[in-house]
């Protein structure tokens, strides 16, 4: 080995992860400025080629101190991109890009300081999905553990939103409170007036990043995403709400508490204080066959899951409830808190609704209901009337007035076509809870959780509704097989996993091949 | 108008001589375009060099001060043939484009430059859209070089070494009468970085000269005999003199290292990743110094045979750096050692990942697997492990991170006018079963990926129509073909349009209008409706259909108005007009329009006038969590949040601050008869008295109603 003269010194290597439209770009200049200003020699470079259409994307970034090129006595030779395991700071503008940053090996326990907005911008795939697809946020801050030398984690969306300007400014002044940079915050904020655009509120996102940054504990907390349990009050005005709310506490075991009060108060508010009673009525049978067949060393999960369903259920979303919900005042106030309007402004909505026949029909009463939704003639030419979307401008007397009309129309919900309909449902899928529940506990559990699958409106609903009734078929055939609720679990998640409903055929036909093995079976509802 | 505004950087282009130069790689270039005298430039937009195109119609003053002309041109084929101009002419010129992409385009123009070479200096900047970042297929420019005998230029990626290699190539073009491509890539363009600038010159000769005195020689045109003479002058003289310039002139670079019984050949562009890597193995340092002997290949076609023999005498063995395959100049080299009976061993491919980006990652093991093979007395002891032993990916909780980080490939924007268009195709698939889709590039091939899922097949920019050729028969079923403004005119009028009238296609072609060249950074073109004073625009897309005999045409004015789009795709399935039925679906690309329109807006209101803002919102209350709307749109802002109701397990759709207000969710919701959850929002700022007369009026009424109905529930309150 030679003794030739190898410099020591390393530049700062920086790798900022954002996605098009956050500003990657602007935070990665004002890094090469802030060092080009204290007198270092400084590289970006990107790849934003088609990124820039909100796909993600990587800069990354090399300075070297002045003094270090004026030793060697040439310029330095910089690289072009990350090596793995070879970067000192990498800042992500988005949780899961802090992710991909340790996917692509970025990360290293022994040198690097990762920074990440903990905010999230949902892909496609989480947003699109039919159930639940938001991926788990604590995974990410696990593996920064691990990964990082030291994470640093905050909304610094939340903060840019708070100051009025973009994240790059509260990212910029995370990066300066973390200390990773040998740069002064008086010099990390000169770059930004420099910069001339948006000075002031970028300051002041950048003064947030720079507080959350510095006050930074090592380990940071995991992110709070379990739903808080509902309340339970002790005392309320109304003698009758009251009367229910005690028998929710006597009769009923306190797991379930929470939820009985969340469905009476949907039901109060969907109907009246009977319908509630009844939704309560009907929840109490259930708890009363849920004692019957183990429901105490079973959790109640029973009684747990009708109380859910059943409140959704019975809260079907009709013309009557959309107008109702559409004209509360407490909604105007929400959606002007929404759209961030001033007190001088004005805000008027205007709603992109489509009735069709069926929902008209649905709200008469039955035995009308039924005429006109049969009637080929009047049916015909009120479908066809009525088949176009309707602009509605709540904010109007044209409009508002005949929608408050159609949400009293609350009184006679009960004898609507759709009351009917409904009711009918629920009692079907009651019944069937109420026989399979002494034979097999955990196949009634899943039946009634199956409920979770209608929503929706209009076809939407209509699809929602087929996929249940499968379900409740499969439910049927299902009985006695001793890994029937497993399997109906399985079916269900299968009918949540595509529109096409493309799954859950593939899973329904693997059950319906009774020749299978149960392993096969299982493969098939896994798959 | 493009997306980025390089007004305030080209200011840079005035630096005088001897003053250090700061910024992109881009502008670096066209500051040493201007330091060479060019005499006219210009290219086709695309990435990674779009924002050279953007820069130079920037620098429009600046290039006008000079008495350089420059153009948009109308593809890279017309580029490519604008160097004509430097056939007959001493004049230096230059053109631009993504690579390899436009240089298929260009091939034909630059296959007849080629052979009957050139005056003035001629120089193609193609920027090699190759590796990460890159939308295109993986290929190598290199091979368009070597067919046509054109030299390559692939300079060390730092912006001295860039700009000179742009005076380099032209002296080199006309030493040796033959075009020069530079190739430079993705982060090369976008690389910032210094150099100190030379004034800028005038050219000596001007395009205005020319047409005063012109001039002909037959021997310069592509034709019997002079075309066979032309290749022999290729290999008599043209290459010599090549050979002779790159060699006194010292184009490539040899770096000495002691470690001198072994050596790197690589191409210019990665040498300093190839430093970084030597680095991470402790041979060389942050500033170039290296222990391995290093020779770099600024100009990598034509090979200098005698400086590889150079290089390679008295060494073991040297690897071969090279980038993309087929392995070239391996082959070169090979065949060098062989024909001189040189004992060197040349390693290449075999330790080093035949196909696929370099990163210094893959350069680094490559060198580290070369001398623990040809020298392993390098590593005794062994070097330090820089980078972690065990990489930190196999830790099972950053391996656990596959299930959760989404991908995030790119998409349509924030109120991007074309969701609209893909949203009623899904809904005439819905309706009508699906359809063969023949995609175009640009934006709309976004429609591949999800939520949309529709889409074929990409054949190249302009082709969409023109791949739906074979599906010309009379059934039950039509093809639907799609195709951009910017492919439109770019070669779809003729390749796709004109060809479906010629052949009786009686397939459905729509055509994405949206203004600009939006997919390259929206930049103008022919039918854009911006006042340019540099270019004619205005020239609507509808218009040159007719005048290509096109009978049914709809033209769409608002793309967003998702029942009609729906209703005039089902028409144009159905009709029974023969022939092609062409849908023009016009409305602005949304990122150019907010940019438009946006200071506007805050002008308005903050002079007081009365404007009304729209954004789009969703009653989480009434939206149950099925997120159909959102598998029919996929914008950005609308997305999902927590419902906060116990009742509710899946989150509900939710539109965000991003919301531009153009209203495709609330049309979709409409059209597809999903739900009644969205809402516009109408913000008035700025009210006019009349404005806050009604909106008391109106409050009264329906506060008072809403106080009574929730006074009732608040009775009931639990």
């Amino acid at each position: 080995m030679s003794d030739l003269p190898l410099s020591p010194d390393t530049p700062i290597k920086i790798a900022l992860l954002a996605m098009g439209g956050q500003g990657g770009g602007v935070l990665a200049d004002w890094i090469v400025d802030l060092a080009e200003a204290a007198g270092w020699w400084a590289q970006t470079t990107s790849v934003p080629g088609v990124a820039q259409r909100t796909g993600a994307t990587i800069y990354y970034l090399e300075l070297m101190p002045e003094s270090a090129v004026r030793a060697a006595g040439r310029p330095p030779v910089l690289a072009m991109m990350p090596t793995p395991g070879d970067v000192d700071l990498v800042v992500a503008a988005e949780l899961m890009e802090a992710g991909r940053a340790m996917q692509r090996g970025l990360v290293t326990p022994d040198r690097t300081t990762l920074i990440t907005s903990t905010h999230r911008s949902y892909a496609v795939a989480e947003k699109a999905a039919l159930g639940n697809g938001v991926a788990d946020p604590n995974k990410v801050l696990d593996a920064g553990r691990e990964a990082a030398k030291r994470l640093l984690c905050f909304d610094l969306q939340a903060m840019a939103d708070q100051a009025g300007s973009v994240i790059s400014a509260s990212l910029f002044g995370a990066i300066a409170g973390a200390g990773v940079l040998p740069f002064a915050r008086e010099a990390f904020e000169e770059t930004i007036r420099r910069g001339g655009t948006g000075v002031e509120a970028s300051l002041r996102a950048f003064a947030l990043g720079f507080e959350a940054s510095r006050g930074a504990p090592a380990a940071p907390a995991p992110i709070e995403t379990a739903r808080p349990a509902p309340t339970v009050p002790q005392q309320v005005a109304h003698p009758g709400v009251q009367t229910l709310l005690e028998d929710v506490r006597k009769r009923f075991p306190p797991v379930a508490h929470g939820m009985l009060v969340a469905g009476l108060r949907r039901l109060i508010d969907f109907q009246d204080v009977a319908y509630a009673a009844e939704y309560l009525a009907l929840v109490g049978a259930v708890r009363e066959l849920d004692r019957r067949h183990g429901g105490d060393a079973r959790g109640w999960a029973l009684t747990q899951a009708v109380a859910h369903r059943l409140a959704v259920a019975m809260s079907y979303d009709d013309v009557i409830r959309v107008a109702d919900l559409k004209t509360r005042g407490s909604r105007f106030e929400r959606v002007r808190g929404e759209v961030g309007a001033k007190d001088d402004q004005l805000v008027y909505t205007t709603e992109f609704m489509h009735p069709r026949l069926e929902e008209v029909c649905g709200t008469l009463p039955t035995a009308l209901g039924r005429w006109l939704e049969s009637s080929p003639a009047l049916g015909g030419f009120l479908r066809r009337r009525l088949d176009k979307g309707r602009r509605v401008k709540t904010g109007t007397l044209a409009w508002f007035l005949p929608l408050y009309f159609v949400a009293g129309l609350r009184r006679f919900r009960r004898r609507t076509l759709r009351h009917q309909l409904e009711t009918a449902a629920i009692g079907a899928w009651l019944d069937r809870i109420g026989r399979t529940a002494p034979q097999d506990y955990a196949l009634a559990v899943e039946i009634a959780h199956c409920r979770r699958l209608v929503k929706g409106y209009s076809g939407t609903h209509a699809r929602s509704g087929d996929r249940f009734a499968r379900l409740m078929e499969a439910a049927d055939r299902l009985a006695g097989r001793p890994d029937a609720a497993a399997v109906l679990r399985g079916l269900r998640e299968a009918a949540l996993a595509d529109e096409a409903g493309v799954q859950l055929e593939r899973a329904l036909a693997a059950v319906d091949d009774a020749s299978m093995s149960a392993d096969e079976r299982e493969d098939c509802v896994a798959a | 108008m493009a997306e980025r505004s390089f007004k305030k950087e080209v200011e840079q282009l005035r630096i005088p001589a001897g003053e250090e130069f700061r910024g992109e790689g881009i502008l670096a270039i066209t500051k040493a375009l201007l330091q060479a005298g060019v005499g006219y430039v210009g290219g086709y937009q695309g990435s990674p060099i779009s924002h050279l195109m953007d820069v130079l119609a920037d620098a429009n003053e600046i290039l006008e001060e000079l008495g350089v002309h420059f153009e948009t041109s109308a593809s890279e084929a017309t580029a490519a043939a604008m160097l004509a101009a430097s056939v007959m002419y001493p004049i230096r010129g230059a053109v631009t484009w993504k690579s390899t992409v436009g240089t298929n385009v260009a091939s034909d123009a630059l296959a007849n430059l080629a052979s009957g070479g050139v005056t003035g200096g001629a120089l193609v900047i193609v920027g090699e859209d190759y590796g990460e970042g890159s939308s295109i297929m993986q290929e190598r420019s290199h091979a368009f070089a070597m067919k046509s005998q054109m030299w390559l230029l692939d300079p060390r990626p730092n912006l001295e070494s860039i700009v000179k290699a742009v005076e380099d190539g032209f002296e080199l073009s006309e030493a040796s009468n033959t075009p020069v491509m530079l190739q430079v890539r993705i982060r090369s363009c976008h690389v910032h970085g210094r150099f100190i600038a030379k004034e800028n010159r005038r050219p000596a000769f001007t395009v205005k000269d020319a047409l005063a005195q012109p001039q002909r020689d037959t021997n310069r045109i592509v034709l019997p005999p002079a075309s066979f003479l032309h290749e022999q002058e290729k290999i008599r003289a043209r290459w010599p003199a090549a050979v002779q310039f790159i060699r006194e002139r010292q184009l490539n670079e040899f770096f000495e290292g002691e470690l001198d019984d072994v050596g790197l050949v690589l191409q210019g562009g990665l040498y300093n990743g190839v430093i970084r890597a030597l680095q991470l193995l402790g041979l060389a340092d942050s500033f170039g110094a290296s222990r391995i002997p290093l020779y770099v290949m600024n100009v990598t076609y034509p090979v200098i045979e005698d400086e590889v023999l150079r290089f390679c005498e008295g060494k073991r063995a040297v690897l071969m750096l090279e980038e993309g395959q087929p392995d070239y100049l391996e082959q070169n080299l090979r065949a060098i050692l062989h024909k001189a009976g040189a004992a060197t061993l040349l390693s290449g491919k075999d330790v080093l990942p035949m196909a696929g980006e370099y990163t210094t990652q893959a350069m680094k093991d490559g060198i580290e697997a070369f001398l623990k093979a040809q020298r392993p007395a390098t590593f005794a002891p062994p070097p330090q492990p820089k980078p972690a032993a065990v990489p930190i990916t196999f830790h099972p909780k950053v391996k656990d991170l596959a299930g959760v980080v989404p991908p995030r490939p790119a998409g349509f924007c924030v109120g991007c006018p074309e969701r609209p268009i893909f949203a009623a195709m899904k809904l005439v698939e819905a309706d009508k079963g699906p359809h063969h889709v023949s995609c175009d590039i640009g934006c709309h091939l976004f429609s591949i990926l999800p939520p949309f899922n529709l889409g074929a097949t990409t054949m190249g920019y302009g082709l969409g129509a023109a791949s739906s050729s074979a599906f010309n028969v009379k059934t039950g079923k039509r093809a639907i073909s799609v195709m951009g403004d910017g492919g439109f005119w770019h070669n779809g009028l003729t390749s796709g349009i004109g060809n479906a009238v010629f052949n009786k296609n009686d397939g459905v072609i729509v055509i994405v209008d949206n203004y600009y060249s939006s997919a390259t950074g929206g930049q103008d073109i022919l039918s854009s409706r911006a006042d340019n004073p540099d270019r004619a625009t205005k020239n609507p897309i509808e218009n040159a259909i007719r005048g290509v005999g096109v009978k049914w045409v709809r033209t769409i004015d608002r793309t967003y108005d998702v029942a009609k789009m729906r209703d005039t795709l089902e028409e144009a399935l159905t009709t029974d007009t023969d022939g092609p039925k062409v849908i023009i679906a016009q409305s602005e690309c949304m990122l150019n329009k907010q940019r438009r329109v946006k200071p506007l807006f805050n002008r308005a209101v903050k002079e007081g006038r009365r404007v009304v803002k729209e954004r789009f919102g969703v009653d989480p209350d009434v939206c149950t969590g099925d997120h159909a709307c959102i598998r029919l749109s996929g914008c950005p802002s609308l997305t999902v949040k927590d419902s906060g109701d116990p009742l509710k397990d899946d989150p509900v759709a939710h539109v965000d601050n991003g919301c531009v207000g153009c209203g495709n969710c609330g049309e979709v919701a409409e059209a597809a008869v999903l739900c009644p959850s969205f809402y516009r929002a109408d913000i008035i700022h700025n009210p006019t008295a009349a404005d806050r007369f009604l909106a008391k009026l109106r409050g009264a009424v329906i506060g008072f109603l809403q106080r009574r109905r929730a006074a009732r529930l608040a009775r009931y309150a639990l």
